[in-house]
């Protein structure tokens, strides 16, 4: 059985084709890298497996159910959990509550339980409370418990949304170019950072990324997509060789690379 | 110690003012303007709710409030008195008081489905596109009970004073000072365990950021259901509340106008706080009142200074240009509202030794 299993998934935006015919199959526990110039689709890809939008054509199996029609958060209870580009972390709620409310799907008590304090609510409150902590620990993160998102620098900011894509539990692990907008002194914390969750949480990552430092450094399969298509897949050596990602990376003539 | 601090202030509060009333204490203006102020608190600190917390914009929530003040009209006149619309009483006055809160529920419960009429829209509309939704709403309801005719139509309902005195057989209480009190602590109870679940900060996080809300793990649709019909029964209860104290309704009290000022109070309190809300209903109905007082003051500086002409008077219609004008010079210079986003105790932090809420 497949972690995730996409075949043949294509995905039209009017007369534009974004995703051609892609094929992936996590058996879990990779890391592995989706890389592509500018506007190849690879978000795309991204918000049609978190539920965002619905594949044209082909099908996605997420731990053998297929993921058609259901909406992002039942999609993310089954254990997938994603970032995103620009960060979406909650400003206005604090680090800690970030994490507690990515809990949701599985609080387990309703309004009624909320509003009467039963045990229930007291209990999964404390236990939300406790794990969140946890997280917040494991990335280092637990001085900014009580801070509000908007105040922090950029660079943890990402972090707090890796955190609190943590928190869903989830099985698969996307992350949608977490290196964007770091500053190089910030990158080799991140490739750390990434390698740790991958081990300590046991989880599988699949990741987006431009940084060819950081998918090279991390990655042990990676695809390459352009204008939907996917031109090559293989190990970072392969890519990194491969003619066609050079030619889509670079273009045509060398002379106007810059 | 800490957890029994806010019951027992509480208490001595609605003693204090029961005792009051009844003793003649506070004059019966006072009254109706201390019972208007536990309306007000209910209506902003509900509709704080869905503008605030959630951050929709909902201008129709006099419609709600509309539905609440009927339907729990309905049933306690058909419950506790003679009218010409149920005939007799279908039990006696001796019931009135305990049963009374179960109309309040009902009209609660009514109003709670009446906000389905919101919160269906709101699944895939949201901003400036959902306020025009919920102003239809407002209409709807407002119109559908204009044409009712049984009920009294555009003329309105009357028979809660009746109700009022099958309670005070039981004992000469104020009864409406009683109900009012319990209704606005009822109200700051149920949304301050509401908010301050992790369940109930999914609105907040559906306020700042749909999408991430969605993708992480929020059911955004459920969660606003939840909050729509909460905010909409408790402007029903307030609608119950506000037509047993009249002892009347008329479709006429729940036009925008209505549904205005409650956006009012709860932009001038601050949106997503729920000490905010209080405080701001509180200023906003004594501010009504004060100008009650203050437009003749006025008036006699203005002839007496010679600045109007004499046959012209400044009359309490200025009320209507006085007060949205606090609003625009509001918006000007603290757009936040008087909390901003916070609670009392954020400014001050002591007071927190003094009470836990539960």
């Amino acid at each position: 059985m497949a972690l995730l299993e996409i075949k043949e998934m294509n995905h039209a935006f009017g007369g534009i084709q974004a995703v051609d015919h892609f094929n992936l199959r996590l058996k879990g526990g990779e890391l592995n890298g989706l890389i592509g110039p500018n506007g190849a689709g690879k978000t795309t890809i991204f918000n049609l497996v978190s539920g965002f939008y619905q594949p044209t054509s082909g099908q996605i199996f997420f731990r053998n159910t297929n993921t058609a029609g259901l909406k992002p958060h039942r999609i993310t209870g089954l254990g997938l959990a994603r970032t995103f580009q620009n960060i979406r972390i909650w400003p206005e709620m604090t680090v800690l509550d970030n994490i507690r409310v990515a809990h949701h799907h599985s609080l387990g008590y309703g309004f009624l339980d909320c509003i009467f304090r039963t045990p229930t609510f007291l209990r999964r409150e404390r236990e939300v409370t406790t794990a969140a902590y946890e997280i917040l620990e494991s990335l280092n993160l637990k001085d900014y418990a009580q801070e509000l998102p908007k105040n922090l620098p950029y660079g943890l900011r990402r972090i707090v949304e890796i955190a609190r894509a943590l928190a869903t539990r989830p099985a698969l692990l996307m992350l949608d170019e977490p290196a964007a907008g770091l500053t190089s002194a910030d990158l080799q914390g991140l490739i750390d950072m990434i390698r740790m969750i991958h081990q300590t949480f046991q989880i599988t990552i699949w990741m987006i990324e431009h940084q060819m430092q950081v998918v090279m450094d991390l990655c042990q399969y990676i695809q390459c997509i352009d204008f939907g298509v996917t031109i090559a897949e293989g190990t970072p050596d392969h890519i990194q060789n491969n003619p066609a990602v050079i030619k889509a990376y670079l273009g045509d003539d060398t002379f106007q690379c810059c | 110690m800490k957890q029994f601090s806010i019951p027992a202030v509480l208490a001595v509060t609605l003693f204090i003012l029961m005792g009051m009333s009844l003793g003649e204490g506070i004059n019966l203006y006072w009254q109706d303007v201390i019972m208007f102020m536990g309306i007000n608190i209910i209506l902003s600190a509900s509709l704080n709710l869905v503008n605030g917390y959630m951050g929709e914009f909902s201008c129709g929530h006099a419609g709600f409030m509309a539905v609440g003040a009927y339907v729990s009209s309905l049933s306690s006149v058909a419950l506790f008195t003679r009218s010409s619309l149920f005939g007799a009483p279908i039990l006696s006055a001796g019931w009135a008081v305990p049963l009374f809160p179960l109309c309040l529920l009902a009209g609660m419960a009514a109003a709670a489905i009446s906000g389905l009429l919101v919160a269906i829209p709101s699944f895939k509309t949201r901003g400036d596109y959902l306020a025009i939704i919920t102003i239809a709403a407002s209409f709807i309801i407002k119109s559908s009970i204009e044409n009712i005719k049984p009920i009294g139509g555009a003329r309105g309902f009357m028979g809660m004073g009746q109700v009022s005195a099958a309670m005070s057989e039981t004992a000469d209480l104020p009864w409406m000072m009683f109900w009012i009190f319990l209704g606005t602590v009822f109200t700051i109870w149920i949304l301050r365990r509401f908010v301050s679940s992790t369940y109930g900060k999914g609105i907040l996080a559906i306020s700042q950021d749909e999408i991430a809300a969605e993708i992480m793990s929020v059911n955004t649709n459920k969660m606003k259901i939840v909050a729509f019909m909460l905010s909409s029964g408790l402007a029903g209860l307030a609608g119950g509340l506000y037509a047993h104290k009249l002892g009347y309704v008329n479709p006429g009290s729940f036009t925008i106008l209505k549904s205005t000022e409650c956006l009012v109070m709860v932009y001038l309190g601050g949106m997503g706080s729920l000490s905010g809300a209080v405080l701001s209903a509180v200023v906003y109905t004594l501010m009504l009142e004060i100008l009650r007082f203050v437009i003749p003051w006025i008036n006699d500086l203005l002839h007496w200074a010679q600045l109007i002409p004499a046959e012209y008077q400044v009359t309490q219609i200025w009320k209507w240009v006085l007060i949205p004008l606090l609003l625009v010079l509001l918006m000007q210079f603290r757009p936040e509202g008087i909390m901003g986003r916070h609670e009392l105790d954020d400014y001050f932090p002591w007071i927190k030794k003094f009470y836990r809420f539960k």
